[in-house]
């Protein structure tokens, strides 16, 4: 399932302003697949908005992307992207959509949320869960902070690839 | 009292769904292991079993957590937690409140049975 250690590939993809973003070389990015439905992807929102908001200032980017089928999942829909980034639930974190769900199976995107840590060269540092419980939010996305922390002390994530858990990316027929 | 589970396996939160659900039970005197589980497989599953998101827990027919107009279908159901969090599963209060209810339905005399029912939330 790994694209650790491998480049990133790229992207460019609406936000719910309807501007283009695109992976940009930064000293890190997080890419995070998730939704507007999911009970995991919203348990853990707040967690990765925190870390998006605490490492801002060093230069760390985050662009959150849903892939859901959004005829089947109306939740996900482009106007309820766009009513949960207008009620502030994104924090300044661009939130992109994937209709074509080309960018979630070039990243062999499994579940909302999986998360993505990619360097200032391009590759992916740490792929999985960002941390061991969606049910405790003391757990603070820490394994995506671990792995944010190390790179921008020039190491290596560890771990660099946890399983990603929550729902199924909801794939178009 | 008849309980049922029923997920979908898309949803990973059924096994800890039950795993809460059998606690309460065997802590309320009930047999854990009378949990029916179901699985909703199709879309067309979800509408005739009028299944809303995984896991949904019924007890003598009464969802644990009523929702009001939410469409049928395959997904994780969102549950709200008594402290506020969002969860895949409901609060083990609340199904302990709804064991609670219909086993008090249970016993009253007939004709005064009130109808079990989850939390008013």
């Amino acid at each position: 399932m790994t694209l650790v250690g491998e480049r990133a590939p790229a992207f460019e993809l609406p936000d719910t302003d309807g501007q283009l973003q695109r992976l940009a070389p930064d000293v890190a990015t997080v890419v995070v697949f998730t939704c507007n439905h999911c009970p995991y992807a919203l348990a853990w929102h707040k967690r990765l908005m925190a870390v998006a908001r605490e490492y801002a200032e060093r230069g760390v980017g985050m662009l959150a992307i849903n892939p859901n089928d959004s005829e089947r999942y109306p939740r996900d829909s482009e106007a309820q992207m766009k009513a949960r980034v207008q009620a502030g639930d994104f924090d300044g974190v661009p939130y992109l959509r994937d209709a074509s769900q080309q960018v979630a199976r070039s990243y062999d995107a499994r579940t909302t949320p999986d998360v993505f840590v990619i360097d200032g060269q391009g590759t992916v540092r740490y792929r999985g869960a960002p941390d061991a419980d969606y049910d405790d939010p003391a757990a603070g996305a820490q394994w995506l902070r671990s792995a944010l922390d190390a790179l921008l002390e020039g190491n290596d994530p560890d771990p660099r690839e946890t399983e990603p858990v929550g729902c199924s990316i909801k794939w178009k027929p | 009292m008849r309980v049922e589970l029923l997920f979908w396996a898309g949803c990973p939160s059924h096994g800890k769904a039950l795993r809460e659900l059998q606690d309460v039970l065997r802590e309320s005197g009930h047999d854990p292991e009378a949990v029916i589980v179901r699985e909703v497989k199709t879309d067309d599953d979800a509408a005739s079993e009028g299944f809303v998101g995984s896991p949904t827990i019924r007890i003598d027919g009464a969802d644990v957590q009523p929702l009001a107009d939410e469409p049928t279908g395959l997904t994780c159901r969102i549950y709200h937690r008594r402290d506020g969090r969002i969860s895949p599963t409901p609060d083990p209060a609340d199904l302990r409140e709804a064991v609670l209810a219909a086993t008090a339905a249970a016993a009253a005399p007939r004709g005064e049975r009130p109808r079990a029912a989850g939390p008013s939330r």
